[in-house]
């Protein structure tokens, strides 16, 4: 059988070998042509000395079975010694459309911490914190600290009924009440970043700030 | 039948956990029930200086604990009142002198002897903290209108809900109502708004609550004292009884909230 596609790419680094495996293509194809390579077109430069391997995955998410089938590949050759596999960090999908909604009350000195977007039915006292790699929403009373985008999303809004917050962090700019607002209403605002600098607004102007939400257009 | 243990607590220092403490413990005495106070603030003990029975203390908290006497030794008899009882904390030692098990062994020990046990809590959120909830049945937490006080409640209200308390109920302790009405003290609605929780009282300043302290002899014992009266409609509270709060020169809708709640309870 003869594989004319280029999936996997064998490159000689000063310590090894580096398999450079393309994320985009069907894993079994994938797999077959990794086969095909050290069997056949690859097989003088894969047989002697031990060689250091670190395998590239690019943007691929595998499972730990299909992991095993590389290995077991790979591990054919008594020669290749697996150095690594590089798998990128599972990442939670942060659509700004799907929102876990919580309720309860934070107290003084409770954290809540959410990896996504959070709606929180409730309220947020004086003295505790809202964290949210992504958006949050507050239908209630939001008087303690709320930080959305804490893993540095800059995009991240703070949405409350009553929005009386201590402080408000959106990714790492922090920004205290009331001084550094304008604003004197409390109801119904959000918090987002211009350029850098907190801005608070009425939530019906939401749409303007952030086009990746689903809006609403009526007839 | 076993009797109830209720913790009373705060958070902050100085807001009058022992106070209350003494005078809910009096009044329910005052009503005709078997009661033992429990001071858990060991080494800084106040509730004997305030039920003035600190010439009267033997054995305390911790000799019970570590067997130096058995519960009934230990416990001092009020002046007062033949069913009223105190276990006084040791003054000489520290939180750490003893366990949350061995204090929770203690108090279902007097639970099968009285009807109420009234536990005193030390301030902060540590070991003595601990100590004093690990008996409990319910917690009564007192705060007064500053936002310290406010803030400190609603830390042990998260702490107390996510123990095998649950809910406790609030006591809103020296209310000026003058400050009130001019807004220069937080309103009962603004707390209760905070806090979430039932109300169960609440006790006007009154300069008769520091005398009484100074003496030795509880303010409910006084009933020409403002303080004396919501103490005891407190104890009528706890025992179930509907009784309408006292008029304080409040807003109306603090009333229709707790009206509400006993209607409901």
């Amino acid at each position: 059988m003869k594989v004319k596609s280029n999936h996997v790419t064998i490159k000689g680094i000063k310590d090894g070998l580096v398999f450079l495996l393309d994320d985009k293509c069907e894993f079994p194809s994938l797999l077959e042509e990794l086969r095909y390579k050290l069997e056949y077109s690859h097989q003088n430069i894969l047989t002697g000395p031990i060689i250091h391997v670190d395998v590239r995955l690019g943007a691929r998410e595998i499972s730990e079975e299909q992991k095993e089938m590389i290995l077991d590949i790979l591990s054919k050759k008594g020669n290749l010694l697996i150095r690594s596999i590089d798998s990128p960090p599972v990442r939670k999908e942060e659509d700004s459309t799907t929102i876990t909604t919580m309720s309860g009350i934070v107290r003084s000195g409770q954290v809540l911490h959410h990896e996504g977007n959070l709606l929180f039915l409730g309220d947020v006292n004086p003295g505790g914190s809202l964290t949210c790699t992504g958006d949050i929403y507050v239908l209630g009373l939001l008087r303690g600290m709320a930080h959305a985008g804490v893993n540095g999303n800059e995009n991240a809004i703070i949405a409350a009924s009553y929005l009386s917050p201590t402080q408000l962090r959106i990714a790492d700019i922090i920004s205290r009440p009331p001084d550094e607002w304008e604003n004197k209403e409390t109801s119904m605002e959000f918090a987002s970043l211009r350029e850098g600098v907190m801005q608070i607004d009425k939530i019906s102007n939401i749409s303007r700030f952030r086009k990746d939400l689903n809006v609403f257009k009526g007839v | 039948m076993m009797g109830e243990a209720i913790v009373i607590t705060s958070g902050k220092g100085g807001v009058g956990k022992t106070t209350t403490s003494a005078n809910i413990g009096t009044a329910l005495a005052l009503l005709g029930k078997k009661v033992c106070l429990v001071d858990t603030d060991i080494g800084l003990r106040n509730l004997d200086v305030v039920m003035g029975l600190e010439n009267r203390i033997i054995y305390d908290l911790v000799d019970v604990a570590e067997g130096r006497c058995r519960l009934n030794q230990a416990l001092v008899k009020d002046k007062r009142f033949d069913e009223l009882y105190m276990l006084p904390a040791a003054q000489t030692k520290d939180k750490t002198a003893i366990s949350p098990e061995q204090v929770k062994d203690i108090i279902l020990e007097l639970k099968k002897e009285y009807e109420y046990v009234i536990i005193d809590c030390p301030a902060g959120i540590e070991q003595g903290f601990k100590n004093a909830i690990s008996g409990a049945d319910q917690a009564i937490v007192v705060t007064t209108p500053e936002n310290a006080a406010v803030r400190d409640a609603d830390r042990i209200i998260g702490l107390l809900e996510n123990s095998h308390i649950g809910s406790p109920k609030v006591v809103v302790n020296r209310v000026k109502s003058s400050m009130m009405k001019s807004g220069d003290m937080l309103d009962i609605e603004g707390i209760l708004q905070v806090l979430n929780i039932d109300l169960i009282g609440i006790v006007p300043d009154d300069e008769m609550v520091i005398k009484a302290a100074n003496t030795g002899e509880p303010t409910v014992m006084n009933p020409s004292s403002q303080a004396a009266i919501a103490y005891r409609n407190i104890a009528r509270r706890i025992l179930g009884d509907t009784v309408p709060l006292m008029v304080l020169d409040q807003k109306s809708s603090v009333f229709k909230r707790f009206k509400k709640f006993f209607g409901m309870g």
